[in-house]
């Protein structure tokens, strides 16, 4: 591209984007509504997932002590030391029967137990719970462990939810990305249809298909990035919408929605990147075939 | 692939078929030296506009050479064709002009394509327009002009990038007799001042008028190439 294009080709951009107004309008808000669609959909996911990470680190694992082991302190370390262990709670016998019997108010014969019937016990929280199985062998395997206990059918559930969650989270998005690209495409090709003649003679006085093809990349820049702003503000309102009642409603109340001023930056980026994407895209895909001789 | 730096149309042996069968070109050799003025003349099918298109690179030939102003379109590559192209002028018949952009700007947009700076065209556009008798129509619409005036803004346009050939597609075919003699006189006048000139028509009356040398093609192949005006065969379109 030439120094003295550049402004050229910029200016050109914007000029056709504006000369041919209501197939811009129509590209940019076609951006605009796949972009919110999208957005959307992996904000909704982002919070489920965030809900089940919680979820899941409410998840432990009980590693009960030998009978005759004192040396807590040392096993400690020694659990803590097993990779995917992310914390390590002692919890003396005595301590667990408070709990259990804090846990069953209601059941009398609890209340007199010997704490002497129970284990010391460490309580274990995982990283990766899809790893929990390998993490409760390594935990057996510890000198001075009776035996660990773990919910691994729980820990199954979440991971099963989640990698369902996920799969149709991607699957949704890739549609959606694909059929925003394919609208786009086509809307900038109508764009380019009506313009094949100003191509045809740019072609027959030898011009480049850079030169061709640049103006057309700006535009499609423009609308892409100009599409992504919108979208972006109308994501923000809605999902602040939506978060306040959330936060208001009853039935809802224990749904935590992350605040949006921990997302905007990654949401900007990818709708400024997407928007920018689909754009140019769908202007280099659209004008492709007027570039062939 | 550049050859010679001089103006020179050559075909030599050019063979020419399309996709779906149609023969359109069998075996035309032909050489059209630096500064003369073709008439190109045949009926309808008979290999004119093939023979336009081999020459502006839109298609390969299947057999046999041709050169345009120092390239070779055989083994040109994909980034030479527009600097093929830059050597030459073309001229519709339909004038295709971009009907959004002034007269002054319909010029300008194709010297920016060939890399001219905004200076540049200020300084050439003028002077153009002046020649095709145009120069006070600079910021008049397409739709604003007369047919006549039209083409002269497309032999404008043609003319701009200072080509080194001028081929022009029946450009007298959709205008009057009066227009088209006129337009005819003004490609004679470019020609004196250096410019290669190919014109395709089937208008045998303004063929025999100016007297220049005339190609027939027939059914793919030149049936009679002469000077003084169109001899023998037919010409209609």
């Amino acid at each position: 591209m030439g120094k003295h294009n550049f402004g050229y080709f910029v200016h050109e951009g914007f000029s056709n984007m504006f000369s041919h107004g209501f197939m811009s309008f129509a590209a940019i808000g076609i951006t605009v509504a796949c972009l919110l669609i999208m957005g959307t959909f992996t904000l909704v996911a982002v919070n489920a997932n965030r809900q089940l990470e919680d979820l899941e680190r409410e998840n432990e694992m009980l590693a009960f002590v030998e009978e005759d082991f004192s040396e807590t302190q040392v096993l400690q370390k020694k659990l803590e030391a097993i990779p995917n262990v992310t914390s390590v709670t002692f919890i003396s016998r005595q301590q667990a029967m408070e709990r259990f019997v804090e846990q069953y108010p209601d059941e009398e014969l609890f209340r007199d137990l010997d704490p002497n019937i129970l284990r010391d016990r460490f309580s274990i929280k995982i990283g990766d719970l899809e790893r929990i199985s390998q993490t409760k062998a390594a935990v057996d395997a510890v000198d001075g462990i009776a035996y660990a206990s773990a919910a691994e059918e729980i820990a199954g559930g979440f991971i099963t939810i989640r990698n369902v969650a996920t799969v149709v989270c991607v699957a949704l998005i890739a549609i959606l990305f694909i059929v925003s690209v394919f609208i786009i495409s086509n809307t900038i090709r109508l764009t380019t249809f009506d313009r094949r003649e100003e191509i045809a003679i740019m072609r027959m006085v030898g011009a480049t298909n850079g030169f061709i093809r640049w103006p057309f990349v700006y535009e499609g820049f423009l609308m892409g990035f100009l599409g992504a702003s919108i979208a972006f503000l109308l994501e923000w309102g809605l999902y602040e919408a939506v978060a306040r009642g959330v936060s208001t409603s009853d039935a809802l109340q224990l749904i935590d929605v992350i605040p949006f001023r921990e997302l905007w930056v990654p949401v900007a980026g990818s709708f400024a990147g997407a928007g920018i994407f689909i754009g140019v895209g769908g202007s280099l895909s659209a004008i492709r075939k007027y570039l062939q001789v | 692939m550049l050859e010679s730096e001089s103006a020179l149309i050559e075909l030599k042996d050019v063979e020419m078929e399309y996709d779906n069968g149609t023969k359109a070109i069998r075996g035309i050799s032909l050489r059209i030296n630096p500064g003369e003025f073709v008439f190109l003349v045949g009926p309808s099918g008979s290999g004119k506009s093939t023979i336009i298109k081999l020459l502006t690179g839109e298609v390969e030939p299947n057999a046999g050479r041709v050169r345009v102003n120092g390239f070779s379109t055989r083994n040109i590559s994909e980034r030479q064709i527009p600097l093929m192209r830059r050597t030459l002028g073309v001229i519709f018949q339909d004038f295709r002009l971009i009907e959004k952009k002034t007269v002054y700007d319909n010029l300008a947009f194709v010297m920016r394509a060939v890399g001219a700076s905004a200076k540049e065209s200020r300084k050439r556009i003028p002077y153009v327009l002046d020649l095709v008798g145009l120069e006070k129509k600079a910021y008049s619409y397409p739709d604003e002009l007369s047919g006549g005036e039209q083409q002269r803004v497309a032999i404008a346009r043609a003319l701009v990038n200072n080509p080194a050939t001028i081929i022009a597609d029946e450009p007298t075919g959709n205008l009057d007799p009066e227009r088209s003699l006129e337009l005819m006189d003004l490609l004679v006048k470019i020609n004196e001042l250096g410019t290669t000139m190919v014109v395709v028509t089937h208008e045998k009356d303004l063929v025999d008028h100016f007297g220049k040398r005339v190609v027939t093609i027939d059914s793919g192949r030149v049936v009679n190439d002469s000077v003084g005006g169109y001899v023998g065969g037919r010409i209609h379109g």
